[in-house]
């Protein structure tokens, strides 16, 4: 039992809170939003060129054999600097597909540009009725000979408006909301039949709905078993929904830093409002729900190592509940504790605030996991 | 980082967990389980079967008879003792006056109290808190006048724990009226069968007797039970008070708890089925049990970073412990009052002699939530706890 980095992770930790803090700053971030899809280009090859989204790929596969520690650092500073780039969707998501169920042929097929920074990836699962149930999937992917051909509509894609690949999930048989009968496909975002409608997001990412009108895809583009994909399917989103716990984690340190230097110096009735005992108990409140989120965020990355699948989904969705509340709470006081400058634009407060109450309707939020949990008997 | 146990302390998690087994009368675990007082002979045999083991004052240093493990063995030994549960060492004694003594004691004292304290010879009692001095504790006024080689000591304590039972206190006074309130203060010791102690108890909302109200009237104390130096009191109950800090959160207390609420609630029905299969019931658990499992992190972060870089530096999450310890306690002995319903009412007039065997056990359910409330105030309010966060790691 050891929660300290070790001397690797420090240096990673060390190189990647270097960078964000040449390059984003929070007039910066403003400058890459309004580039193309919503993020730079530029900041993403810097990424690269630190390995870092080669991290969690193995060396075999030209990575650097990353575990989940290394993810975890990674996505909390990422978080920190509230980073724009497609990391979460490339790296985590994509990567995690490829990781777990690519052939040597689609790893060497599309590895190479992830970890070059030259490709980007994204995740089409979410569909218009599905909500959080991973198996609910009305999407079709037809057998056609050696191909198949997928029809159906696709929402809030990640990264859809720039991905060069996207990883579809699709029914091969059954109804709606069977559990077998479901499939992974990686589909060319510039194949014939794929329609992007892409918008910002209310975080400040971009996103696109994306239909799927008779596109044809040869055999290359199926990832595991095309119809019986539903254990991948969860296995890359719970990694995801690790991601998105150190992540918030980010979120909420910076969010408490920020707020507690602001009512540091806000002065009112001559003195400082930190001064006043109701504000020093709010934030004194805020730290602790960022500490309790912030162990459950280590308990998650432990927990994605457990070898049995349902223990493993249990303790994430326990971690995604802890993560909900804290950052619902660390997110509106912060707000609160700004008062009317908390509610501008100009602000950085506000934009963490968003990207937190995303991330908690990401993959399941609070009740959907909760019930997860209570479902499975609790933990203990 | 590594967040998994080792091979060696799984194997340790098992040596305590079978010793607890061999070991723990069982007519003194099912007390603890069904929320009973224990009598004084139940407690006092149990820790000398732990002291005989060598295990009664664990995190002492080697030569006063501690063990030498690893914080994360402590933890481990702790959260087994909890949730087995057996009875928890008399903190008293053991967390708090022992380690005062052993570290700013004279040997003549370490002599002659610490084995006493081991094998709970001598029961001890706290003599901190007064009537005016709660949260606000440096105020206190009890006296205490040198005359010759003696102490005069006249005031009253408030709150002592089980000080029906106790040989001995360890009691802040106040030797100095003119310095700041802090400085004036002295940590003396004293035999409770001291002419002039009287103990008066309390009767509690639950309807037991576990505190006390103390009151000194010219008790006289020999000059040399005071340890350490005049006037340094408040420093020493501000070290003890810190030696507290991981046990406070009672991990392993709530997670007995849990598991009695399963019990019970697959056994309760409501509206024909067992309660547990109730869906707001069980969220509520899973929400309390995940709550619990970030604080188990949380406390096992403390853990770590102390037996790597010393206690010297507490971690700042550390402060985390008492607050939401406190809340989970209590959000337990909730849900069991809500599991029972209706049967919470039957009032049974629990004595601490145990006496009581042939009532329901439901009846300790409603006391056992009414007396956990105390667990938000003792040992510094949450209040006090918020206050602690905003200064020492906000720095507000």
């Amino acid at each position: 039992m050891d929660f300290d980095l070790n001397e690797e992770q420090r240096l990673l930790k060390e190189s990647i809170d270097g960078l964000l803090t040449d390059s984003y700053d929070f007039e910066q971030r403003k400058k890459y939003m309004a580039e193309k899809g919503g993020w730079s280009k530029t900041v993403w090859l810097k990424l690269a060129e630190q390995g870092l989204l080669g991290l969690p790929f193995s060396e075999a596969d030209g990575g650097f054999g990353g575990g989940g520690v290394e993810t975890m650092i990674v996505m909390e500073a990422l978080g920190k600097a509230l980073v724009l780039e497609p990391y979460l969707a490339t790296v985590v998501i994509g990567g995690g597909f490829l990781r777990h169920a690519g052939t040597d042929a689609q790893k060497a097929a599309h590895v190479p540009g992830i970890i070059d920074g030259s490709k980007t990836l994204a995740f089409a699962q979410l569909e218009k009725n599905s909500r959080y149930d991973l198996f609910d999937v009305t999407t079709t992917a037809k057998k056609k000979g050696d191909s198949y051909v997928i029809d159906g509509e696709k929402f809030v894609v990640l990264n859809g408006e720039n991905a060069d690949t996207l990883v579809v999930t699709a029914r091969t048989k059954g109804d709606r909301r069977d559990k077998s009968g479901i499939g992974v496909f990686l589909v060319p975002a510039n194949a014939k039949g794929v329609a992007k409608k892409s918008y910002p997001t209310q975080d400040g990412l971009h996103a696109a709905d994306i239909t799927f009108t008779g596109v044809e895809v040869g055999p290359e583009a199926v990832l595991g078993n095309p119809e019986d994909s539903l254990a991948l399917i969860e296995r890359v989103v719970d990694e995801a929904r690790v991601a998105l716990c150190a992540e918030a984690v980010g979120l909420m340190d910076e969010s408490l830093k920020t707020t507690v230097e602001y009512i540091k110096t806000r002065k009112q009735f001559g003195v400082a409002i930190g001064s006043f005992q109701s504000l020093q108990h709010r934030a004194s409140d805020m730290f602790v729900a960022t500490e309790q989120a912030r162990s459950m965020s280590m308990f998650a990355t432990m927990a994605n190592d457990f070898e049995d699948a349902k223990e493993r989904s249990n303790a994430i969705a326990a971690a995604k509940v802890q993560i909900g509340k804290s950052l619902k709470f660390v997110g509106q006081q912060s707000i609160q504790l700004h008062g009317g400058i908390g509610m501008t634009m100009e602000a950085r407060i506000g934009h963490y605030f968003k990207r937190l109450t995303m991330i908690e309707n990401t993959f399941g939020d609070t009740d959907y996991h909760q019930r997860r949990v209570a479902d499975a008997g609790g933990l203990i | 980082m590594d967040l998994a146990f080792t091979k060696e302390e799984q194997a340790f998690r098992d040596e305590v967990r079978q010793f607890f087994r061999d070991n723990v009368p069982p007519d003194t675990r099912r007390k603890l389980v069904e929320g009973r007082h224990l009598s004084k002979e139940e407690m006092v045999t149990w820790w000398r079967i732990l002291n005989k083991k060598g295990w009664g004052v664990s995190h002492w240093p080697k030569e006063y008879g501690g063990t030498g493990w690893t914080s994360v063995q402590h933890y481990i030994f702790n959260e087994e003792l909890q949730s087995y549960p057996a009875p928890q060492p008399l903190a008293f004694g053991v967390s708090m006056v022992g380690p005062v003594i052993y570290t700013f004691g004279n040997e003549e004292q370490k002599k002659k109290y610490l084995p006493r304290i081991a094998n709970v010879d001598d029961w001890w009692c706290q003599g901190f808190s007064e009537p005016g001095s709660g949260s606000d504790l440096a105020s206190l006024k009890t006296k205490a006048e040198r005359r010759g080689d003696k102490w005069i000591i006249n005031g009253q304590k408030t709150w002592t724990t089980l000080a029906q039972h106790a040989d001995m206190i360890f009691c802040l006074c106040r030797t100095d009226n003119n310095a700041k309130k802090q400085m004036g203060i002295s940590f003396i010791v004293f035999s409770m069968k001291s002419k002039g102690v009287t103990v008066r108890p309390i009767q509690t909302i639950d309807g037991g007797r576990e505190v006390n109200e103390v009151f000194f009237d010219d008790v006289e104390v020999p000059y040399e039970n005071l340890i350490g130096e005049e006037n340094k009191g408040w420093d020493y109950a501000k070290f003890l008070l810190g030696n507290e800090r991981t046990g406070i959160a009672r991990v392993g207390v709530s997670k007995e708890r849990i598991r009695r609420i399963k019990d019970l609630a697959s056994k309760v029905e409501s509206a024909g089925k067992p309660i547990i299969q109730d869906p707001a019931f069980r969220e509520k658990l899973a929400a309390c049990e995940i709550e619990l499992k970030a604080l188990e992190l949380t406390q096992l972060r403390v853990v770590a970073d102390e037996g790597k870089h010393g206690k010297g530096k507490p971690n700042p999450a550390s402060s985390v412990l008492k607050i939401k310890g406190s809340e989970i306690q209590q959000t337990t002995t909730e849900l069991l009052m809500e599991v029972i319903g209706p049967f919470a009412a039957p009032y049974d007039v629990h004595g601490d002699d145990g006496s009581n065997e042939a009532m329901d056990w439901t009846a300790q359910i409603a006391p056992s939530y009414f007396n956990n409330r105390k667990v938000s105030i003792y040992g510094g309010s949450n209040e006090i706890q918020r206050n602690i966060i905003a200064k020492a790691v906000l720095g507000l």
